[in-house]
């Protein structure tokens, strides 16, 4: 599939960029990294055994960036193993289902563990995903980096399966959101602004995301290849995993460069998806 | 091998003298079906008669040499755990020397329900490894009975001795059929309406019980309509895992089984198994747990505890065997769904697999990718030119079918251990359909229950090589085309060392044309009856090769096409593995005939063979066939069996 449409651009600069998904059980990692790499979803997705990877291109205007990403289980008894993919990582997403609000107590609890174990440089975005079950119909979760129309608008081509309507409802919905939980139907469980005040206090990328209907996952996944940090780039794969081992630690600005995003969020069409 | 085994070997049906040497007299010809009979279905009921050529069965010619004991044979053959455990006490207990090969039924095995009674050491007892000339082994014991076979023509007459002299109200029950059905000669089965409907909808899902309670009636019934439970409950009597019903449903009802457990254990009778009316329940006590099996699908005790162990086997590859006692020990009462978490669907899909009817799981045996020998040969090659430093074993997966394995020589894979990774990745469809690359902890109980191992999974998709190779499969075409690498390390951070492995390994398959090899095999699926022995009456049949723990059987389709046929194909092998395994009868030649179709097993110390023709088929022209069906097995055997595999 699109995966080497990056040929074409020819000598575009290349780099690996080691990413891990966090988060509790069943909230949507793999259907994330489904739809981001295969621009496909799953009902009733199985969880995940062990860890996926997974590895997928995102074109930028200026470089190209190949994710090689990490699907961990969320399931508890996987939760020793995780240090061993986030180790190494340049990027982290760290997942919660905006209908189960302990879920995003365990994304605070994952968060807290990478600022403290992971390379102090790792780019981190929290996302609370399954937003197609918000019944608000501005229930978008853009924040920061991810605020343009154009951005929005290239996320209803991403889900092709997507339902139009929420698509577009997104697309002019971008303030002024977050309180219409309490009409009928909703199953939102978490307020946007309160993860998004969260994420703006620990200098995280912040999104709402569907994997079903596409919805600001392409978005999620471009912002983090602009946060990524110039400097911490390596080459194009080299040996396995390894030339990854301290990645990204000489840069300690990356949380700070997170704004970045928003000066690049023009070329979302950049990315592969 | 050992000369001694030659004779042993059956000369032809009715005419076994290895029989005569170690047999168990056996007292009547037909066997006792009473024991099933409360809950077997239609087509077993309606079986007319049931013959047994078995030890009593006297030689009719020529004199047997008198035999060494038949253990120490086996022993030396493939060190067969149903030769009772006993048998070898020169054994190593260690369990992560379980197996060699891929052999090893043990915890798997029906055939010595002895074991039963020990299966907390039956683990140990198994094993022997170390058949280290095993190919030079299995050739011998194939040439062993070359020349009898060539007696094709006594075969066919002693049958009709058989027949004739045996019991003539099978010629009547064969005639019949042959009038009445001419019209339909290809109903294998009798209608059975109440359990075509109960099959249809054994796995739908029973409903929730509504908090107020109003569906009560209805979700008991449709919990109760079902062919098959599992329940797993600790002995402290907390649910651990059941195949139907959430938590609400099953509560009671665990009370109850939870209540006769005690009953017994307090009598100091530890309870095996208890039928009321067409239902049968098996328990089988593990430690800190209790495991209950119920069918209505006429399962024997012995096939229903060897799937009550896979799923024990699942519940300690999810957890190792240590932590999960001190889980318990720690606490009596402990709820050990937590820590099982996402082992549900695991257990759901062995469970349903068994449901089903799997002929892998009622031989506790593989079966192989039909490939040339010297193309297999290349296979191994270059799994052992590309094995990475900390691969302990390495496997080759083609829809379902074995390819290849690589591993060291002092370890052989247990068939329990594949049949959950079989699972895992066939049947549970997590791994296969989350795409990508998977590195998944697991312990192998089989191989050593203690501790995990690392396995890496890489599905191929054989039409499109070169994309899968740098990118994931497009999910949804994938299919039945696939082939998954499976490289097995005890190195957790092992991922990115059998990764690069796995580009190797296709690199090599491909430029020495092997990916091409196995895409051909697998598109040409099994063979069909007609291609293994032309013009033969028989609609299926599977053979099981003793010494390599493998199996081979032809395709399903065309007289076996929908669930519920092969269910009840299933069914009739069920019932008659039960009748060769059980003690102590150690039949050797059994046949049955019912209004619809004609079965026969036949079980040797190199084989067991289980095949079915339709009801006008007469006794003689099926035993034809099993022998041609031999004859075509020794003649593939190195293309339908992996023998030795790959060492190193
Ligand atoms: N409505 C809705 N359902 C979703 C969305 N994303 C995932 N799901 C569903 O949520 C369930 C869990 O999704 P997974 O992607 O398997 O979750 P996971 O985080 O990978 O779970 P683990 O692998 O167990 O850690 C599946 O049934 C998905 O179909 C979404 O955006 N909207
Ligand atoms: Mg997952």
């Amino acid at each position: 599939m699109v995966a080497d449409s990056g040929a074409a651009s020819g000598p575009k600069p290349s780099s690996s960029v080691k990413l891990v998904l966090l988060g509790e059980a069943a909230v949507g990692k793999s259907s994330l990294v489904m739809r981001f790499v295969n621009n496909d979803f799953q009902e009733n997705k199985e969880p995940t055994i062990g860890a996926a990877f997974l590895t997928q291109k995102c074109n930028l205007p200026t470089r190209t960036i190949k994710f090689e990403i990490w699907d961990t289980a969320g399931q508890e008894r996987f939760a020793s193993l995780a240090p061993m993919y986030y180790r190494n990582a340049q990027a982290a997403l760290v997942v919660y289902d905006i209908t189960k609000a302990a879920s995003l107590t365990k994304a605070q609890h994952w968060v807290a563990e990478l600022q403290r174990q992971a390379s102090p440089g790792i780019v981190i975005a929290l996302v609370g995903n399954k937003s197609d079950l918000a019944a608000s119909p501005n229930n978008s979760g853009s924040s920061s980096s991810g605020g343009s129309g154009g951005a929005l608008s290239d996320a209803s081509t991403a889900g092709d399966d997507g339902d139009a309507a929420s698509s577009t409802a997104v697309g002019d919905g971008d303030d002024g959101d977050e309180d219409e939980e309490g009409e009928g139907g909703d199953a939102r469980k978490v307020a946007t602004k309160v993860a998004k005040a969260y994420a703006d206090e620990e200098g995280l990328l912040f999104f709402e995301t569907s994997a079903k209907t596409g919805l600001n996952v392409a978005e999620v996944f471009t912002a983090i290849a602009n946060a990524i940090p110039e400097t911490s780039l390596k080459g194009p794969r080299g040996v396995g995993g390894q030339t990854h081992l301290g990645g990204g630690r000489q840069e300690d600005a990356a949380r700070v460069n997170l704004t970045g995003g928003r000066d690049a969020a023009g070329p979302k069409e950049g990315c592969a998806c | 091998m050992d000369g001694s085994v030659e004779p042993q070997t059956p000369v032809s049906l009715g005419n076994s003298p290895a029989n005569s040497a170690n047999g168990v007299p056996e007292q009547d010809n037909s066997i006792d079906k009473k024991d099933f009979g409360s809950h077997m279905t239609n087509e077993e009921q309606g079986r007319a008669q049931s013959t047994s050529t078995g030890e009593e069965q006297p030689s009719r010619e020529g004199t047997p040499p008198p035999l060494p004991p038949r253990p120490k044979n086996l022993q030396l053959l493939d060190g067969r755990p149903q030769t009772s455990g006993s048998s070898k006490p020169s054994r190593p207990a260690l369990q992560s020397k379980a197996t060699t090969q891929l052999s090893f039924a043990d915890t798997q095995s029906y055939s010595d329900e002895s074991k039963d009674t020990s299966s907390s050491d039956a683990s140990k007892q198994k094993i022997g490894p170390n058949r280290s000339g095993s190919e030079a082994d299995d050739s011998a014991s194939v040439k062993s009975y070359v020349p009898t076979l060539e007696v094709g023509g006594d075969t066919e007459s002693l049958l009709g001795e058989v027949l004739t002299g045996h019991d003539k109200t099978i010629l009547k029950s064969l005639g019949r059929p042959f009038d009445s059905t001419s019209g339909r000669s290809e109903r294998m089965f009798p209608d059975d309406p109440e359990f075509e409907i109960a099959f249809e909808h054994e796995f739908d899902e029973v409903e929730e019980m509504k908090a107020d309670g109003s569906n009560e009636e209805a979700v008991m019934n449709h919990w109760r309509s079902k062919l098959k439970h599992f329940l797993i409950l600790s002995s402290a009597g907390k649910p651990i895992y059941s195949r139907h019903g959430d938590d609400q449903l099953i509560t009671n009802y665990i009370g109850v089984v939870q209540t006769i457990i005690s009953f017994y254990q307090g009598a100091n009778d530890v309870l095996r198994g208890f039928t009321a009316g067409e239902v049968r329940f098996v328990v089988m006590s593990k430690g800190p747990l209790n495991l209950v099996a119920i069918t209505r699908l006429g399962e024997s005790d012995s096939q229903l505890r060897s799937q009550l162990d896979a799923l024990y086997m699942q519940i300690l590859s999810t957890l190792t065997l240590p932590s999960m006692e001190k889980m318990f020990s720690n606490r009596p009462s402990y709820d050990l769904r937590r820590p099982l978490q996402g082992t549900e669907m695991l257990l759901s899909a062995l469970a349903d697999g068994f449901t089903r009817g799997s002929p892998s799981t009622l031989l506790s045996a593989l079966e192989c990718l039909k490939l040339r020998k010297s193309h297999r040969q290349a296979i191994n090659n270059a799994l052992l030119k590309t094995r990475s430093q900390n691969l302990l074993y390495g496997l080759i997966v083609a829809s379902g079918k074995l390819v290849s394995v690589v591993r060291p020589k002092k370890h052989s894979l247990h068939p329990g251990d594949l049949h959950l990774i079989f699972n895992m990745l066939f049947e549970a469809g997590s791994v296969k359909a989350g795409g990508g690359e998977n590195w998944i902890p697991l312990c192998l109980p089989g191989f050593n229950n203690t501790g995990y191992l690392y396995m890496y999974v890489s599905f191929l998709n054989l039409e499109n090589l070169s994309e899968q190779v740098e990118e994931r499969p497009s999910s949804s075409a994938a299919a039945q085309d696939e082939v998954a690498i499976l490289l097995i390390s005890a190195n957790k951070e092992g991922f990115f060392e059998l990764r690069q492995m796995r580009d190797d390994l296709v690199e090599q398959l491909q430029k020495n044309g092997s990916i091409d090899l196995i895409r051909t095999a697998v598109k040409k699926g099994r063979p069909s009856c007609t291609d293994i022995v032309p013009g033969s009456p028989i609609r299926h049949f599977l053979y099981k090769s003793r010494g390599n723990v493998q199996f081979t059987m032809p395709s399903f389709e065309p007289f076996f096409a929908t669930a519920l046929d092969r269910r009840r194909l299933i069914n009739l092998y069920n019932t008659l593995h039960t009748h060769m395994h059980a003690r102590p009868t150690h039949l050797k030649v059994h046949h049955s005939t019912s209004t619809t179709n004609i079965s026969l097993a036949w079980i040797t110390p190199l084989f067991e063979l289980y095949c079915v023709a339709p009801s006008p088929t007469s006794r003689a022209a099926l035993a034809q066939t099993a022998n041609k069906i031999i004859q075509w097995v020794r003649r593939e055997e190195e293309r339908v069996f992996i023998i030795g595999g790959a060492v190193f």
